[in-house]
């Protein structure tokens, strides 16, 4: 593929896999929420209740486009573009396999959560122009949130970026293929595991996920952020959200778990189904998502800024350093 | 004429009230706020309810915030207002039931006892002692209903989901057997004046025993579930501190004021039906906050556990309704009969003029004293508190409004 081709088909593939995201994870979450809550989730509409979800998307397109009076015209629109596209984007430099991915980046990494970070701008964007208080409490909410986690979040991934000595995401998955002594993978979960520890909790927290679903928290503030959004707006929200928690988890399989390949498995073998072992993990930690999110109760702000302000980005710099000794120590040349 | 802009900005209260200035609006189109320093030092003012997530049915609080901190909160009730007291004036005594059914909703047999015994208690009718062990026995069934559903709702004014459905799975179990005693899972009519409308059908004995065999380990898994959760533990702990003397103050009654201290529980203190006849121990809190009201309802939700066991052990035999007239005509006079409802102490005062139809019919719901101390203990709580403290204080809208 040559000239504009090679710019569309990629982008058309992203927008058409984080459609499908989107229809299978719903209904993924209802049915995991529901067996976890001693229900069976859908079970009515299609095999299984399979179809629920594509009923539900249907039923958002066909409803009537409410704006609110007295909203900020143009912001209110804007708004779900503005949460929409950055989860679109961040599948740019997510590498799948060896070979199938958008585009590959000398920056993934960095991209990848700089386009992430964006999503909180479309957030206080709806809840400002929505003049509604639930939503305005919700995006203020959403920037604190923002701002307090995107550095953690960083920072667990900085000693990875160090030992490996690139922000490529494909060389950070080479980095960890094979096993030290034919034993243990060359995961990084298993080197660095407090630098997963402070990932997860920032992650959940960049997803506005339980137990930090602080700027939707329901029974607080009714919607948040997205109070007064409905029909497809709300459908474009709340599509972010699930392509959101698709790409943290690829990113957490990508940077800790080694991504497309398989431990105790010749390369041989798992080459021709990289791609569905990738998406494989990913949905196992999306399922981790959706289990913390049936369990826990919700942090209050305050906690959650302690947490973050005062725990996390002290142990984050603290490990850095510990990583950095160490790897200046071993390896005074680069490790690779 | 064309109304005033800034009258419809501060109708529909976007605005805390004061120094917002619309300037040129279309007539009758109310703006959002076009500044950041329009915002920057109000406090902001939001309307919890009557249509919000977690405010238990139609209870709105008004609630000044600071941030995210309640500086005011100022509790609105009549959004399910009935008449209920008034109904009663016109109703026959043995139609009180059907409306103390529909005051507190969620824990009816308590209502209905508590009209029953009014009535009894003015009539001096003589209640057959299988019918009293009946009562107790449904009581304490319809005592841990109801505290499922306040556990399930606290959890998810809390943000936690799971346990909730796992609170109506014990929930419906003992619905089923309401139901197949009373006929009705919610709206029981089942005490009347003189005695019970039924005995316990056949095979529902059977049926509360296994409810038993079970109960104990699913309210251990609700400990873990929910009450050993740290992050619960750290939202509760601490917050929301009744003490003893605002609890008094304020007419509490039932778990919130064990919680603060008071060891006061009608059951124990002015024995009715056949409590003075079963062993239970009354839970008290030390330190009155919204952790000490939680472990308090569940030590009941125990206790009840142990007072069924004893009722389905111990039941008598014999009649389960006095000979009452068809028409129930007190002497002239009044009385104040209470029981131990879920939410406290539950009281009908009624005052007969001899006459088929109550001359005055007051109600006393506990839960109408419990939102009023919501005032006192949330400013200076953040929001997010706020909505647990509704929950942790467990009121029923039904009961409050009437």
């Amino acid at each position: 593929m040559t000239g504009p081709l090679a710019i569309i088909v990629p982008v058309l593939a992203a927008i058409g896999l984080m459609l499908l995201n989107g229809v299978v994870l719903i209904y993924m979450l209802r049915k995991v929420l529901g067996h976890l809550h001693l229900r069976i989730g859908p079970a009515h509409v299609g095999p299984k209740g399979m179809l629920q979800t594509v009923a539900d998307v249907l039923k958002l397109l066909s409803k009537e486009d409410v704006r609110p009076a007295g909203v900020d015209r143009w912001l209110y629109v804007l708004a779900p573009i503005f949460v929409f596209a950055p989860s679109l984007m961040a599948y740019a430099a997510i590498p799948f396999s060896e070979t199938l991915r958008i585009t590959r980046l000398e920056t993934g990494l960095l991209y990848t959560f700089a386009v992430l970070s964006l999503v909180p701008l479309g957030m206080i964007m709806a809840g400002w122009a929505s003049a509604n208080k639930w939503s305005l409490i919700g995006a203020m909410r959403a920037a604190a949130q923002q701002i307090a986690y995107e550095v953690p979040l960083l920072l667990s991934v900085l000693p990875v970026v160090m030992i490996v000595g690139s922000l490529d995401l494909a060389d950070i998955v080479a980095f960890q293929t094979g096993m030290w002594w034919g034993l243990v993978p060359r995961w990084f979960i298993l080197l660095l595991l407090p630098s997963f520890v402070l990932f997860l909790i920032a992650a959940l927290c960049e997803l506005n996920q339980t137990p930090f679903d602080m700027s939707e928290a329901e029974s607080e503030l009714v919607a948040g952020f997205a109070t007064e959004y409905s029909s497809m707006r709300f459908g474009l929200i709340f599509l972010a959200e699930f392509s959101n928690s698709f790409v943290m988890s690829a990113l957490a399989v990508t940077v800790f778990f080694g991504g497309w390949t398989l431990p105790f498995v010749p390369e041989s073998l798992t080459a021709p189904i990289a791609p569905i072992i990738f998406v494989a993990k990913t949905y196992i930690g999306i399922f981790f998502l959706m289990w913390v999110r049936g369990t826990l109760p919700r942090v209050r702000i305050d906690q959650l800024m302690n947490l973050g302000w005062k725990w996390l980005i002290p142990a984050g710099l603290a490990w850095l350093m510990i990583v950095g000794f160490v790897v200046k120590l071993a390896a005074p040349g680069g490790v690779v | 004429m064309t109304p005033d802009p800034r009258d419809t900005v501060l109708d529909h209260g976007l605005l805390a009230e004061g120094t917002f200035e619309p300037g040129e609006a279309p007539a009758g189109i109310r703006r959002a706020p076009t500044g950041i320093d329009q915002l920057a030092t109000e406090h902001l003012i939001v309307n919890v309810g009557p249509q919000h997530p977690s405010t238990h049915g139609v209870l709105r609080i008004v609630a000044e915030l600071d941030g995210e901190e309640i500086v005011n909160a100022e509790a609105a009730v009549g959004y399910l207002h009935r008449g209920i007291e008034k109904l009663g004036e016109h109703r026959r005594y043995h139609q009180l039931a059907t409306l103390m059914d529909r005051g507190d909703y969620v824990s009816g047999i308590h209502g209905e006892l508590a009209a029953a015994l009014a009535v009894e208690r003015l009539m001096e009718i003589e209640v057959p002692r299988k019918a009293q062990w009946l009562r107790c026995l449904m009581s304490e069934l319809n005592r841990i209903a109801s505290h499922m559903v306040w556990y399930g709702t606290f959890g998810l004014d809390i943000g936690a989901m799971g346990q909730f459905l796992y609170a109506m799975r014990d929930r419906e179990a003992i619905l089923d057997i309401l139901e197949e005693v009373t006929g009705q899972r919610m709206m029981f009519n089942y005490v009347r004046p003189g005695g019970v409308l039924e005995d316990l059908p056949a095979g529902t004995e059977e049926k509360i025993r296994a409810f038993l065999r079970t109960i104990d380990g699913y309210l251990d898994e609700h400990d873990a579930l929910l009450g050993g959760n740290e992050i619960f533990l750290k939202r509760v702990r601490g917050v929301g501190t009744i003490d003893r003397e605002t609890a008094l103050s304020f007419g509490l009654t039932g778990a919130n004021l064990r919680a603060s201290g008071v060891p006061y529980d009608v059951r124990r203190d002015q024995p009715y039906a056949a409590y003075d006849e079963l062993e239970f121990d009354v839970p008290v809190g030390a330190t009155g906050d919204a952790h000490d009201r939680y472990l308090v309802r569940m030590e009941e939700m125990r206790q009840a556990v142990r007072m069924i066991r004893q009722c389905v052990d111990g039941m008598p035999e014999g009649e389960v309704m006095a000979k009452v007239p068809k028409v129930l005509r007190p002497p002239a006079g009044e009385i104040y009969a209470c029981v131990e409802s879920s939410r406290g102490e539950l009281g009908v005062h009624l005052v007969s003029d001899g006459s088929d139809t109550p001359e005055r019919f007051h109600y006393r719901g506990p839960s109408l004293f419990a939102m009023q101390v919501l005032e006192e203990i949330m400013p200076g709580t953040l929001f997010a508190d706020g909505m647990m403290l509704i929950g942790s204080v467990d009121v029923v809208l039904g009961e409050i409004d009437r």
